[in-house]
C-alpha cells in the first residue's frame, strides 16, 4: 500500500468518524422533537388554544390561561429586566472602568449562574411573603432576575462590538455623549442586543422551578396581578404528574407548543443575525 | 490675520507617562497649519487636545491652556460639547455612519441633537456637499447608504458632515492617508479652499503634502514642538538641525 492510499484511507476514516459525531449529537434532539410531535400533535386543535383546562373526563379544555400567562409572565419580566440590562451595560461600556464595574459584571455573573429554584425562593421571600400571597407579580420578579444578567452581558458584550470610530465621529459633531449613546452606538448595537433579547425571553420562557412558589399556577383565567396566575411549564408539569391519560395528552400538546415557541425564537435570532448590510 | 487658536504649555498626561511636553504654538486664523512628525511624536494627540476629545479616555490629564476666542477651553466653565461643536474634526479614516444614507450623514450633526425643516435639512445637505464637491457625484442617490461610496467620497462626505454644523475651526488627522494619490489630490484642493471660510489644523506624517497644502508647520519630535514657522521657510531653511534632519529624511 503507498502511503497516498494509507493517507487517502486515513482521511476517509476521519471524516466517516466526523460525520457519525454530528449524526450522534443531532440524534437527541431529532428524537426529542419528533416524539414530542407524535404525542402532542394529536391534542392539538382550536379548543387548546381557547379554552382553560377542564375537568378530566370533559373533553374541549385546554391551555389557554397557560400560554397567555406566560406572555404576561414574559412581558412584565422585560419590562423590569430589559432597561436595568441595558442600561446597565451602556453604563458598563459607555462610562465605567474602575471598581464599580467589576463589581456589577461580577454580581452579573454570580446571578446567571444562580440555579432558578433559589432565585424562585429570593422572589418568595421579597414579594409573597410581605404580600401575604402568591402573584404575577412575584413570578414576573423571578424570571426578571434571571433574564436581567443575560440581557446585560449580551447587551455589553454587543456594545464592545461597536467601533470607536463610530462614537467619535458622533462626538466631534457636537453631539452629547448619551445621545451618542443611545442615538448611535446602542443603534448600532441594536441587532444583536436584540438577538440577546430573544434568547433570554426563550430562556425565562420555559423557567418552571422559580414558577413553582411565585406565580403557583392557575386553573383559570387571572384578573389581577397580585393573582396567581397560569404558564406553560408550570401547567405541563401539573398534567404530566397527574394520574389522568386526557390531561397527559394535554401535557404534550403543551410541550410542543412551547417548543415550537423556542424553535421559532431561535430562526428569528438566526434572521436578525444574518440580515447584514 | 489674528490668532484662532493659542496652545500654552500643553502638557498631555496618560497615566504616569507624559506625552506631551509644554507644546507652546499659535494656529492662524483662515490659514492651514500641518503638524509634522515622525510617528509617535504626540501630533495626534496635541490635534485631540484641541477638541477635548482626551475626556472621553479616563486616564488622559491635560494641564497647560488652549485659549479660543479669549477663553481656555479646559476652563471649568466651558462645555466640551459646545467645543467639539466649534472645533470639528476629521478623522484618518473616513467614518460616516453606516446605517444611514448620504442625505443623513450630512445632517447627522443636526439631526442627532434635534429635528429640522425638511426645507431647512435639504438647504444645509445641498450646500454642505457643493461645498466639497460632492453634489454633482450624489445629488441623484441622496438617500442611498454612505458606504456605497469610494473612500475619497466616504472623505469629503465626512467633511461635509463636519462643516454642516458650521464650525469655526476644522482639525484634520492625516485624512488622506487611507485614500489614493487622485482622491488625495481632491481634498488637497478642498483644504485650500476651506481656508476661506475655516481655520485648518492638519496633522500629516506626509511633508510633501504638509508642503502643498499649508501655509505654516510645526514640527514636534517625541511629544515636544521643535520648530514652528511658515511653512517655506521650514521646508527650505529651517533654523534646528533637528528640522532640518527630519526634512531631509535623515531620520522618521
Amino acid at each position: 500500500m503507498t502511503v497516498s492510499n494509507l493517507r487517502k484511507i486515513k482521511s476517509l476514516f476521519m471524516t466517516l468518524l466526523m460525520i457519525a459525531s454530528t449524526i450522534v449529537i443531532l440524534l437527541p434532539l431529532v428524537i426529542i422533537f419528533f416524539h414530542i410531535v407524535k404525542m402532542g400533535f394529536s391534542s392539538i386543535n382550536l379548543d387548546f388554544f381557547k379554552h382553560i383546562p377542564k375537568p378530566t373526563g370533559e373533553t374541549g379544555g385546554g391551555m389557554a390561561n397557560g400560554m397567555v400567562g406566560s406572555l404576561v409572565l414574559i412581558a412584565m419580566a422585560s419590562v423590569i429586566g430589559l432597561p436595568i440590562g441595558i442600561f446597565g451595560a451602556v453604563y458598563l461600556v459607555e462610562y465605567g472602568g474602575g471598581r464599580f464595574s467589576n463589581i456589577i459584571r461580577f454580581s452579573a455573573d454570580v446571578l446567571n449562574g444562580i440555579p432558578s429554584i433559589i432565585t424562585g425562593m429570593v422572589a418568595y421571600s421579597l414579594i409573597v411573603v410581605p404580600m401575604k400571597g402568591f402573584s404575577t407579580l412575584a413570578g414576573a420578579v423571578a424570571l426578571a432576575l434571571i433574564m436581567t444578567p443575560i440581557v446585560l452581558r449580551t447587551a455589553e458584550e454587543q456594545l464592545k462590538l461597536v467601533p470607536n470610530s463610530l462614537r467619535e465621529a458622533s462626538l466631534a459633531l457636537g453631539v452629547p455623549l448619551w445621545r451618542t449613546t443611545f442615538k448611535v452606538t446602542l443603534r448600532s448595537a441594536m441587532r444583536g442586543v436584540l438577538t440577546g433579547i430573544l434568547l433570554a425571553i426563550a430562556r425565562i420562557a420555559g423557567e418552571t422551578a422559580p414558577l413553582l412558589f411565585t406565580a403557583l399556577g392557575n386553573m383559570f383565567w387571572t384578573s389581577k396581578l397580585t393573582e396567581p396566575i397560569a404558564a406553560m411549564p408550570l401547567q405541563i408539569f401539573n398534567f404530566a404528574i397527574s394520574p389522568y391519560d386526557d390531561w397527559h395528552r394535554l401535557a404534550w400538546a403543551g410541550a410542543l407548543v412551547l417548543v415550537s415557541f423556542m424553535f421559532t425564537i431561535s430562526l428569528a435570532t438566526r434572521y436578525f443575525s444574518r440580515q447584514k448590510r | 490675520m489674528g490668532i484662532k487658536i493659542k496652545l500654552q504649555n500643553l502638557n498631555v498626561f496618560f497615566g504616569d507617562t507624559r506625552a506631551i511636553k509644554d507644546v507652546s504654538v499659535d494656529f492662524h486664523e483662515n490659514m492651514v497649519t500641518a503638524i509634522i512628525g515622525p510617528s509617535g511624536c504626540g501630533k495626534s494627540t496635541v490635534l485631540r487636545s484641541m477638541n477635548r476629545m482626551h475626556d472621553l479616555i479616563a486616564t488622559a490629564r491635560v494641564t497647560g491652556s488652549i485659549i479660543f476666542d479669549q477663553e481656555d477651553i479646559y476652563d471649568k466653565n466651558v462645555d466640551p460639547v459646545d467645543i467639539r461643536r466649534r472645533i470639528g474634526m476629521v478623522f484618518q479614516k473616513p467614518n460616516p455612519f453606516p446605517a444611514m444614507s448620504i442625505y443623513d450623514n450630512v445632517i447627522a450633526g443636526h439631526k442627532l441633537l434635534g429635528s429640522l425643516k425638511k426645507q431647512e435639512s435639504d438647504r444645509i445637505v445641498e450646500e454642505s456637499l457643493k461645498r466639497v464637491a460632492l453634489w454633482e457625484e450624489v445629488k441623484d442617490r441622496l438617500k442611498t447608504n454612505s458606504m456605497d461610496l469610494s473612500g475619497g467620497q466616504q472623505q469629503r462626505l465626512c467633511i461635509a458632515r463636519t462643516i454642516a454644523v458650521r464650525p469655526e475651526v476644522i482639525l484634520m488627522d492625516e485624512p488622506c492617508s487611507a485614500l489614493d494619490p487622485i482622491a488625495t489630490a481632491k481634498i488637497e484642493e478642498l483644504i485650500n479652499e476651506l481656508k476661506e471660510q475655516y481655520t485648518v489644523v492638519i496633522v500629516t506624517h506626509n511633508m510633501q503634502q504638509a508642503a502643498r497644502v499649508s501655509d505654516y508647520t510645526a514640527f514636534m519630535y517625541l511629544g515636544e514642538l521643535i520648530e514652528f514657522d511658515r511653512t517655506g521657510k521650514i521646508f527650505t531653511n529651517p533654523d534646528k538641525k533637528h528640522t532640518e534632519d527630519y526634512i531631509t529624511g535623515r531620520f522618521g
